[in-house]
């Protein structure tokens, strides 16, 4: 059986030379396909002595595994060399910048707001709304302005030819929700205002959030809890709150919000005029005529409200330093607030 | 207002320095907004008197002076100033001095004149906006003297914003109260010593008007000096509280409403006919005013008139014909309280406010009117002389105001502040404000005093006694909270969301004004009326705003003009559609796109290379409408709309109803705004086009599905969704999709035709779809297209 030794040589051989997939796969059609060498081989034992046919059998079924085991391993060497080889020639130039659409964004007052609304919301306040063209019973009246009250001279207002006005606040939103849903509540409303006024620190729209708390023991105390805690939550800081004495019809007493500069931390700098302090928020107990006038029972409910504008939380957490940007809808402004920071 | 700390002084004991003493008013609710000196910081600058003023040599316009500081030599000092003569005391501002304006003061040469320094102005020495000549100091100013020590200019003027409830405070008498409350001690002030009447004259006064004057208080003065010189003290106090010196008697009845509140007016008692009546005007009349204006009176503004004519405003200006000047001798002092009511409106109505009309306004003690004029005369005498006559008040004492009492309760106190406070301090507070207090058995009786005009219902008096304490002293405290569900339409998409898909969609959230240029939105809808504000605050900015298009094209122009050439922008907001007599406020969601459809990038066929047209936004928009949940219920539909072009805008539809637009701007707008790109627009009524509808599970086939593609060339005025509708009648309910992936017209049609690829999916639910199946669903969508639109089938 010299003869089986060699030709198995030959056959690895063959099998170590074959240099792609196709060659291989001829070697092995070669030696093991139908009418391959070591097939005939095997069909030529019939030709044996049945004495001699075991021996002879064993001795071809194990070259022809040796041989499909090499042509297994060099499959596998060649199959990984050919993706080796299309690797190469498929390598991309990942620096270059992905293709498609580039990301918008909201305008940072909206982002502001959205983040005002959720902390409130998750305060157990409702979100409200109320029209933006009113009339001088819920914008003043109702709101304990007396006419010709030196404190409507004070909010320039907008006016329209049959009297009606664009609101200068938002409190008109504590009226029609107290009317609309009864106390006890809790809301707050942001949106748009108007007072004629412009200038580098003005804009005849900008931005406002009402906040209105009203049951049977809410008191000055809880308004206390409230602006401090939403101001912390706010800007993501301990901050220190201070109210100083104030005047709203609406509200008795009244107070205005200071907070620490979080810009110097209280310690003085150009945004807080080197007063530590930044004015944040006007507040107050609800004037008993207010809540009169939206059908609450001032004996039995008591409550607090506060003003705050949302332009300046927003100039404040963003560090942007001119009103006028927020509605100058400069393209090169508005990108910067794409990013998930709220 | 304005009050030096000088003054404050004589009126209170004050254990503050004055950074103390505004951060002590700001915490009781008098806001200090600044704390400045008297003067701005100079130094080197000392009383110095002129021995002689010589003409100079080489200019006829400068003297060569000889002035003394008191030791030493004698200066000489080159003055341009017409009042630089012998005697004179001044300042001299030696070398070496620095005054405002970063001013040094050097050794010159004037004219070939040597000058060791310079005689200074009060405008120089920034005490005076504009001053002629050099400052002229009394002649017992002490020589070598620093100027500032001697007019006391680093003392500290105290800004203060008096809110408009605190009329009481717009006074240095009334600034002197609150520190009193606050430090616990009394006013004081400088004694008021009620001077004997050196004539029995009295003049006639009537009040015809009582409920708009109930009092009115007015005395002679006979033989006054009116050219005398005000002395430098009280013309530095009025200086520091921001008024302006012009004549002994109008000084000092400026002065008393300074220091107690009181507006006053004094008249030229010769030019004054008959007696005084006070009254309303009738509608029209006519009164000229001391700076000269001529106003028309309607007739709810009071006047002051004597036998022949209006002599004055009442609580706003006096009049011009009876006012005193120079000449004048003999005067009539008239010190009145007028109701705010009487007041309130009519100043600003007539452009006209006055210190005096701010004060009676906000409300002035009723009980000051004689006292007033007593403090007068006692302040003129020295100044100008003369002799007064007795103080005559007229008064309608039903008319006055009442000072009812208030109840404050104690547990009211506690439950409104969420602190409670012990009995005597707030007793010991509200008495410190001089309001008379009763105790009772829940609490006290309290009765304001008559310079308190805000003092009505309870929650004012626990404003009292909150600020004076200190709302620093209530405590920080959580209110409890029932945990109550409220609903949360699921109707209405998160707002978040919804601006979200357009942010991922490379649009940038615009906010633009309420109020637009009327000219744009006529030009853009010509027929939808705006409402028209009375007071807009430029010509551009005066209608509110029937869409939110006009806003957003200047917005995208005014980013064109920054060379920004893609532009996408959205705005959320409030659109304003006159409806009759109201206004509907639509909620409103709008884009703007102009420029490239897609960012400049490498990779992106040439065909994608344009700029966005309609299909680039009608996308967007279908975005949007996938968002709802439902968007087969939105159908466009080609139609006109003046702000867009005529062949490529559609009314968007929901379930049949008009929703919103979109299109591409009318090419005449186009040109005429001067857009490089046609900007394509959409606008939507939020809550009917974005209403959402729940998510509702459907079952989904584990059969596989099955796709035939067909081309169709049918006529070009058959449109997309006319073909569509065709075909998902025709097939059967097994069409689970249809898709359009070309649409072609040219060469191998012919003209008027166009081809359109559609590919249709069938799938069952239940299973497997035989190719029979799928051929006769073809076989009848095929026949159906060929008989109602005419169409044919490309192979």
């Amino acid at each position: 059986m010299a003869d089986l030794t060699a030709l198995t040589r030959q056959a690895l051989e063959e099998v170590a030379r074959s240099t792609d997939l196709a060659a291989l796969e001829e070697t092995r059609v070669r030696w093991l396909g139908k009418k391959g060498t070591l097939t005939e081989r095997l069909k030529s034992l019939g030709a044996l002595s049945a004495a001699e046919r075991p021996a002879a059998g064993a001795l071809i079924n194990e070259a022809k595994e040796r041989l499909q085991a090499a042509i297994e391993a060099r499959r596998e060497t060649l199959g990984r060399e050919e993706i080796e080889r299309r690797l190469g020639a498929g390598r991309i130039d990942v620096t270059l910048p992905g293709r498609g659409e580039e990301l918008g964004g909201l305008h940072p007052v909206t982002k502001a707001r959205l983040r005002i609304e959720t902390l409130f919301r998750r305060a157990g306040f409702d979100v409200a709304s109320g029209p933006e063209i009113e009339d001088d019973f819920h914008n003043f009246g109702a709101l304990n302005f007396t006419p010709d009250h030196p404190a409507r001279a004070m909010h320039d207002t907008f006016y329209f030819p049959d009297g009606r006005l664009l609101r200068t606040h938002t409190s008109p939103v504590q009226i029609r929700a107290l009317r609309e849903r009864g106390a006890p509540l809790a809301v707050i409303a942001p949106g748009r205002v108007y007072r004629c006024d412009s200038d580098m620190t003005h804009s005849p729209m900008f931005h406002q959030l009402e906040g209105l708390a009203v049951g049977e023991n809410i008191n000055f105390a809880n308004m206390k809890a409230v602006l401090h805690g939403f101001l912390q939550a706010f800007f993501e800081r301990d901050l220190a709150m201070r109210l100083r004495p104030s005047f709203f019809p609406f509200t008795e007493p009244s107070a205005e919000v200071d907070m620490s500069c979080v810009f110097c931390d209280g310690k003085g700098c150009r945004t807080c005029k080197h007063t530590g302090w930044l004015e944040i928020s006007g507040c107050g107990m609800v004037h008993p005529n207010v809540l009169r006038a939206s059908g609450v029972d001032p004996e039995r409910y008591t409550g607090y409200a506060f003003g705050a504008g949302i332009d300046r939380l927003a100039m404040l957490r963003y560090g942007v330093n001119d009103l006028r940007l927020f509605f100058e809808n400069d393209l090169r402004f508005l990108r910067q607030f794409g990013s998930f920071g709220a | 207002m304005k009050a030096p700390y000088s003054w404050l002084t004589e009126w209170v004991k004050i254990p503050w320095g004055a950074p103390e003493l505004g951060t002590r008013l700001t915490m009781a609710g008098i806001e200090m907004e600044a704390l400045t000196l008297a003067a701005p910081p100079f130094s080197g600058v000392v009383v110095a008197e002129i021995l002689a003023a010589e003409p100079h040599p080489q200019a006829d316009k400068l003297r060569v002076c000889r002035v003394s500081t008191g030791s030493g030599p004698p200066l000489q000092i080159v003055c341009g100033a017409s009042n630089a003569r012998a005697g004179l005391k001044s300042a001299l501002a030696s070398v070496g001095a620095h005054l405002p304006g970063d001013l040094a003061i050097k050794a010159a040469k004037l004219r070939g004149v040597e000058s060791q320094g310079m005689l200074a102005s009060a405008k120089e020495l920034g005490l005076a906006e504009a001053s002629s000549g050099i400052l002229e100091l009394p002649p017992d100013a002490p020589l070598g003297r620093s100027l500032r020590e001697y007019l006391d200019l680093d003392e500290a003027v105290l800004d203060l914003n008096v809110t408009p409830n605190r009329g009481d405070v717009l006074s240095i008498l009334g600034v002197a109260r609150e520190v009193a409350a606050l430090a616990g001690t009394k006013v004081t002030g400088p004694g008021i010593a009620r001077a004997p009447a050196g004539h029995a004259e009295r003049f006639p006064v009537k009040l015809e008007a009582p409920a708009a004057c109930p009092r009115f208080a007015g005395c002679i003065l006979r033989g006054v000096d009116n050219r005398a010189a005000v002395p430098l003290w009280m013309r530095e106090r009025l200086r520091r509280a921001g008024v302006r010196s012009i004549s002994p008697v109008v000084d000092v009845t400026n002065y008393v409403m300074l220091e107690l509140g009181q507006p006053m007016h004094a008249y030229d008692l010769r030019k004054l006919k008959g007696g005084i009546r006070v009254r309303l005007a009738r509608d029209g009349e006519r009164v000229m005013l001391l700076d000269g204006k001529t106003i028309e009176a309607q007739s709810d503004v009071l006047l002051i008139t004597d036998a022949e004519r209006a002599v004055g405003l009442a609580g706003v200006m006096g009049g011009l014909h009876t006012a005193v000047s120079a000449e004048t001798s003999d005067v009539f002092l008239e010190s009145a309280y007028f109701a705010p009511n009487a007041v309130l409106g009519r100043a600003r109505r007539l452009g006209l406010q006055t210190d005096a009309s701010q004060r009676f306004e906000r409300g002035v003690d009723f009980a000051l009117q004689g006292r007033a004029i007593e403090r007068a005369i006692a302040l003129l005498a020295p100044i100008a002389g003369g002799t007064a006559g007795p103080i005559e008040v007229t008064d309608s004492a039903a008319h006055l105001p009442k000072r009812p009492p208030v109840t404050l309760r104690r547990k009211q106190l506690a439950r409104l502040l969420g602190a409670s406070l012990p009995d005597e301090r707030v007793q010991r507070t509200l008495e410190g404000l001089e309001m008379q207090t009763t105790p009772r058995a829940d609490g006290w009786e309290v009765t304001p005093p008559s310079y308190r005009f805000d003092i009505a219902i309870e929650a004012d008096l626990i404003e009292e006694v909150a600020r004076i304490v200190g709302f620093e002293a209530i405590p920080e405290a959580d209110a409890f909270e029932p945990q109550r569900f409220r609903p949360l339409p699921g109707e209405r998409p998160a707002e978040e969301s919804v601006l979200a898909v357009l942010a991922q969609r490379g649009y940038q959230e615009a906010i633009t004004y309420a109020f637009v240029d009327p000219a744009l939105q006529q030009r853009l809808f010509p027929d939808r009326p705006a409402l028209a504000l009375s007071n807009p605050i430029a010509s551009d900015l005066s209608v509110m705003r029937v869409s939110l298009w006009p806003g957003l094209l200047r917005a995208a122009l005014e980013n064109q003009h920054r060379q920004q050439d893609r532009i996408r922008l959205f705005e959320h907001g409030t659109r304003f559609q006159i409806d009759g007599a109201s206004t509907r406020e639509i909620d409103t969601l709008a884009a703007v796109v102009s420029g490239a459809r897609l960012p400049e990038q490498w990779g992106v066929p040439k065909e994608m290379r344009g700029a966005a047209d309609f299909y680039d936004v009608k996308s967007d928009l279908e975005a949007l409408f996938t968002a709802t949940g439902q968007a087969e219920s939105f159908k466009f539909e080609a139609g006109p709309h003046s702000a867009l072009h005529p062949g490529r805008a559609a009314r968007v539809l929901r379930c049949g109803r008009e929703v919103g637009w979109i299109g591409e701007l009318h090419p005449i707008l186009v040109q005429a705004l001067d857009f490089t790109y046609p900007p394509v627009l959409f606008e939507l009524d939020v809550d009917s086009a974005l209403a959402v509808k729940r998510p509702a599970y459907q079952e989904i086939s584990r059969f596989p599905q099955v796709r035939r593609d067909l081309a169709v060339v049918v006529d070009e005025s058959v449109t997309l969704s006319t073909l569509a509708e065709r075909v998902t009648l025709a097939a059967s309910n097994l069409l689970r999709g249809l898709r359009i992936f070309d649409v072609y017209r040219g060469p191998g049609l012919e003209h008027g035709r166009k081809s359109v690829a559609l590919g249709l999916i069938f799938q069952d639910i239940s299973r497997t779809l035989t190719d029979d199946d799928v051929e006769r669903i073809m076989a009848s969508v095929v026949a159906d297209l060929r008989e109602k639109l005419n169409a044919r089938i490309r192979e």
